[in-house]
């Protein structure tokens, strides 16, 4: 056996074993292939796009609507004012429901009544629920309460139901991270539960709500199949101008344009894809601005 | 370090089990009641808070049994005892903290000023903002050190004349300001342990509350933020009624007027482990002369 000595004047020098084994670099290598893969594929995508695209980036594609007959001048104006109506009302419905079922469920439900227990499972579930499902949900709900339902109002209500789950459990999260110190300090200061949850666990909360709420909008901005199943029009040749105003969105006129056999389709497509991908990276932005900044308060 | 050496100096700041790590070297003197008769103390105190025969249970289990105890007005009354025999319980139960805990529930009778304080008809807000709360870990507000003085006023809709004149007093009071006089507007989280639990004190005065239940509020501390926090302590007694739980037996015996030791006993059958109060005195008493055998090994460090 080696003496305390002996192992002290042993060189540092790697040897089979550490950092430099051959396991630990071919798994090393293996992380890094997954990334690689990931990030080409990515890089695949942007660059065809841009390269078939980035002839019809121009003002025609935001000022002119979609044309059967003269694609080559026709843009996604509908689309463009469609997504903007469809993903405002989503925000505005999906926000505060989200963000007070959070709360309730964070700072009020007693955990050991069975109906907060449901709720908490299902929950999950919802989350995991595919989106066509939200959009057939909505129809029926259409069906039965006599609405039209290809509709801004029928779309919105769709993509905040898909949301909702996920609002709400990144919004939990985020409050949960608030300690629970802080919520004492203020109770014991005779703050009522909802000054507490007001003045200290909501404001302290805000950077993980609007992370992962403008990340749920930005799935609501890319989502097509719902929105299909309910009918949104293809060749819209209006802006929509109110709630019951039939409407297109970027994703549904992208889905269409991809298939028609026109090469001048196509290129809409493509450029389509582009302005899509700049709203997306547009609300990421947003998303760690605001985060960043409420984080630099102190 | 024995009994029979405890009750010959009864007058040093380490009255028991001292000589270790803890012990006060003596360099600072200060009041306390003791043989010298530098405080007045009645035999009865007058009674702010009261406890009979409580009991308080978590879901089924009994964490504390049969505790009948006053808490005395301008009195600091110090709560011992080994880990876990419900001293926390028994303090969160005082301002109905303990409500905040799912399956938490109280059985006898706590009274505020003559008031059954668990009666159907009291709101625990107004409960919490008479009797004020420090915890362990000071808990500052992520907001500037002048905005945690002025939360309390603020969500308790306190009328305040003038706000900077209340934050002040407040930190005055808690033996802050200067330290702090010209950085209010800048983050709590910027203050040393020590002046993060004194500006948690002075938040807490900062809503005047007629008591203040610490939960030993010095063991995230080093020693010379302990002293000043217990210096403090002295001076707040004039205003106010003060509870303080402590593992640290030389701080009871220098701050407390009054000192409760509490146990856990393992019951028959079930083996729950219940805490109870095993004898509840003057505290010169208690390190002196105490009437129980348990209190007496406690102190002198023979416990367990
Ligand atoms: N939130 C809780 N839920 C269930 N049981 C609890 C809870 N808090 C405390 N207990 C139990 O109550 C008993 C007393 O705990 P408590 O925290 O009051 O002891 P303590 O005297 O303050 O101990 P320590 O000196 O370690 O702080 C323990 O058996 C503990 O397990
Ligand atoms: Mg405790």
């Amino acid at each position: 056996m080696a003496t305390i000595g002996q192992i002290a004047t042993r060189p540092l020098r790697a040897e089979r074993h550490g950092e430099r084994s051959f396991a630990s670099i071919a798994f090393l290598v293996a992380l890094w292939l997954a990334l690689a893969f990931a990030v080409l594929c990515l890089v695949t995508l942007l660059v065809t796009s841009f390269v078939d695209g980035v002839q019809r980036l121009d003002s025609n594609l935001f000022t002119q609507y979609s044309s059967q007959v003269r694609p080559e001048t026709g843009g996604a104006r509908a689309a463009i004012w469609g997504t903007l109506w469809v993903i405002g009302l989503t925000a505005v419905l999906a926000i505060p429901l989200g963000i007070a079922a959070a709360v309730y469920l964070e700072e009020f439900a007693d955990p050991t009544r069975w109906y907060n227990r449901l709720v908490e499972v299902n929950l999950q579930n919802l989350a995991a629920v595919p989106a066509i499902v939200y959009g057939m949900l909505t129809a029926g709900l259409a069906l039965t309460i006599g609405l039209r339902r290809g509709v801004v109002l029928a779309g919105g209500i769709a993509l905040a139901l898909l949301i909702l789950p996920v609002i709400i459990i990144t919004t939990r999260e985020a409050l949960r991270a608030v300690p629970a110190e802080i919520r004492q300090g203020s109770l014991a200061l005779g703050a009522t539960r909802l000054k507490t949850v007001w003045k200290q666990s909501l404001p302290s909360a805000v950077p993980g709500v609007a992370t992962g709420t403008i990340l749920a909008l930005s799935r609501a901005l890319g989502e097509a199949a719902p929105l299909l199943l309910l009918g949104a029009v293809v060749f819209v040749r209006f802006d929509p101008d109110g709630l019951m105003s039939g409407f297109t969105t970027m994703p549904v006129q992208i889905f269409n344009w991809a298939g028609q056999p026109q090469v001048e389709f196509r290129e809409l497509a493509a450029a389509a894809i582009i302005v899509l991908l700049g709203m997306l990276l547009l609300m990421n932005a947003v998303a760690i601005v605001i985060r960043n900044r409420y984080q630099r308060r102190w | 370090m024995t009994s029979t050496e405890t009750t010959t100096a009864p007058t040093t700041r380490t009255p028991a089990g001292g000589g270790g790590a803890l012990a006060d070297n003596g360099a600072r003197p200060r009041v306390v009641a003791q043989d010298d008769n530098s405080r007045y103390l009645p035999d009865m105190p007058i009674p702010v808070i009261e406890c009979e025969g409580v009991d308080i249970y978590y879901g089924g289990f009994r964490a504390v049994h049969d505790v009948s105890m006053v808490y005395g007005q301008n009195e600091i009354t110090a709560m011992i005892g080994p880990s876990g025999c419900g001293k926390s319980t028994v303090l969160r139960c005082l301002n109905r903290m303990n409500d905040l805990i799912p399956g938490a529930r109280v059985a006898g009778r706590i009274s505020y000023r003559g008031q059954d304080m668990y009666g159907s008809d009291v709101d625990p807000i107004e409960v919490r903002r008479r009797i004020g709360m420090v915890f362990q870990k000071p808990n500052p507000f992520p907001k500037s050190i002048y905005d945690n003085i002025a939360y309390g006023p603020r969500v308790t809709g306190m009328k305040v004349e003038s706000m900077d004149d209340l934050v002040e007093q407040a930190l005055r009071g808690a033996a802050l300001w200067d330290e702090v006089k010209d950085k209010l507007k800048q983050s709590a989280y910027g203050l040393s342990g020590g002046q993060q639990q004194r500006l948690c004190i002075a938040r807490t005065i900062a809503v005047r509350p007629e008591v203040i239940l610490m939960d030993e509020p010095c063991s995230a501390l080093d020693p010379i933020a302990t002293a000043r926090i217990e210096d403090l302590m002295e001076d707040l007694r004039k205003d106010f009624t003060i509870i303080i739980v402590t593992h640290n037996m030389q701080q009871a015996a220098r701050v407390a007027d009054r000192t409760a030791f509490f146990t856990a006993q393992a019951a028959e059958g079930t083996g729950d482990r219940t805490g109870q109060l095993v004898e509840f005195d003057l505290t010169t008493k208690i390190f002196s002369n105490p009437a129980d055998k348990r209190t007496e090994d406690y102190i002198s460090g023979r416990f367990g």
